[in-house]
């Protein structure tokens, strides 16, 4: 399973601002916009796909992601 | 007693326990797999890099079993202070609003920064008047504090804005006021040899609230 980690757009990303001036400044400056996260592959020993799901959430809630700035993304990887 | 939180990682818990015993305090270690709490009559979460600040500054440690012992002392209306990588802890474990992102400017903070107390109501600034104005020691990378719901009670704040806290956050606390984070560091700032003696006066609110939570 990924889970994909993202900053929420309506909080102040430092880095992402920071990435984005310097794709600028190396002329790339087509870019208008950039957020910044991160993805966890998980190896997961199970077959109930749904309680995989539901327990890989669990997880993403309860401290890979931190919802007062982050949101979560699960993605079912292919086996 | 007091007691001052070691996770693996954590760097200022010698600093802080001197500090509080410079102030007359009985200040001790506790390490981070310590569940039970129930002799202290307050905690503190000092600073420095708890778990190698790996997944998210302050996150792995907010999970420690120590932890446990941290949420029924705040629960219990006890005095808990977290100072910089402590204060980050404690909005990572939900015991503050909010949680912190890098420095507007990318670039670790050290030096001194002058801050106002806006709200005494609290354990770290009871004896201080809301305008006063301290110079202590900011020492950090991730000090931006952000708070989307806007529900925080700030009791400091940056005089000259240093890396992007938003509402210049420097220090907060709950609604009850027993739990406080500051991310500048008053355990530095005890004596005129180190810059400014002004930490002191924070130190010593926080040691006068355990005393009084002593019943």
């Amino acid at each position: 399973m990924t889970v994909r980690i993202m900053r929420r757009s309506d909080i102040a990303d430092p880095e992402a601002t920071t990435v984005a001036r310097s794709l600028a400044d190396l002329g790339y400056d087509e870019v208008s916009e950039v957020r910044t996260g991160r993805e966890f592959i998980l190896e997961i020993d199970s077959d109930d796909s749904g309680r995989v799901r539901e327990r890989v959430g669990a997880m993403c809630e309860e401290i890979l992601a931190n919802p007062v700035i982050e949101d979560y993304e699960v993605l079912i990887g292919d086996s | 007693m007091i007691g001052v939180i070691v996770f693996p990682g954590t760097n200022c818990e010698r600093d802080t326990v001197r500090a509080l015993r410079m102030i007359g305090a009985k200040a001790e270690l506790v390490w981070h797999g310590e569940e039970a709490l129930d002799d202290l009559d307050g905690v503190v979460l000092p600073g420095g890099f708890a778990h190698g600040d790996y997944l998210r500054t302050g996150a792995i440690a907010a999970h420690s079993p120590v932890m446990k012992g941290v949420r029924r002392m705040a629960d219990a209306g006890r005095p808990v202070l977290g100072i910089c990588n402590g204060f980050q802890v404690l909005c990572e474990a939900g015991l503050l609003p909010g949680a912190f992102v890098a420095n507007r400017n990318l670039r670790f903070i050290c030096r001194f920064v002058e801050v106002e107390i806006s709200d005494s109501r609290s354990a770290l600034t009871e004896g201080l008047h809301p305008g006063t104005r301290i110079r202590i020691p900011l020492n950090s990378f991730e000090g931006n504090h952000r708070d989307p719901t806007g529900t925080a009670r700030v009791v400091a704040r940056y005089v000259d804005d240093p890396n992007g806290s938003q509402d210049g956050v420097a220090a907060l606390a709950n609604t009850e006021g027993n739990v406080v984070g500051i991310m500048p560091h008053p355990e530095r700032a005890m004596e005129e040899v180190m810059g400014s003696g002004d930490g002191s006066e924070l130190l010593e609110s926080f040691v006068r609230a355990t005393e009084a939570a002593r019943v």
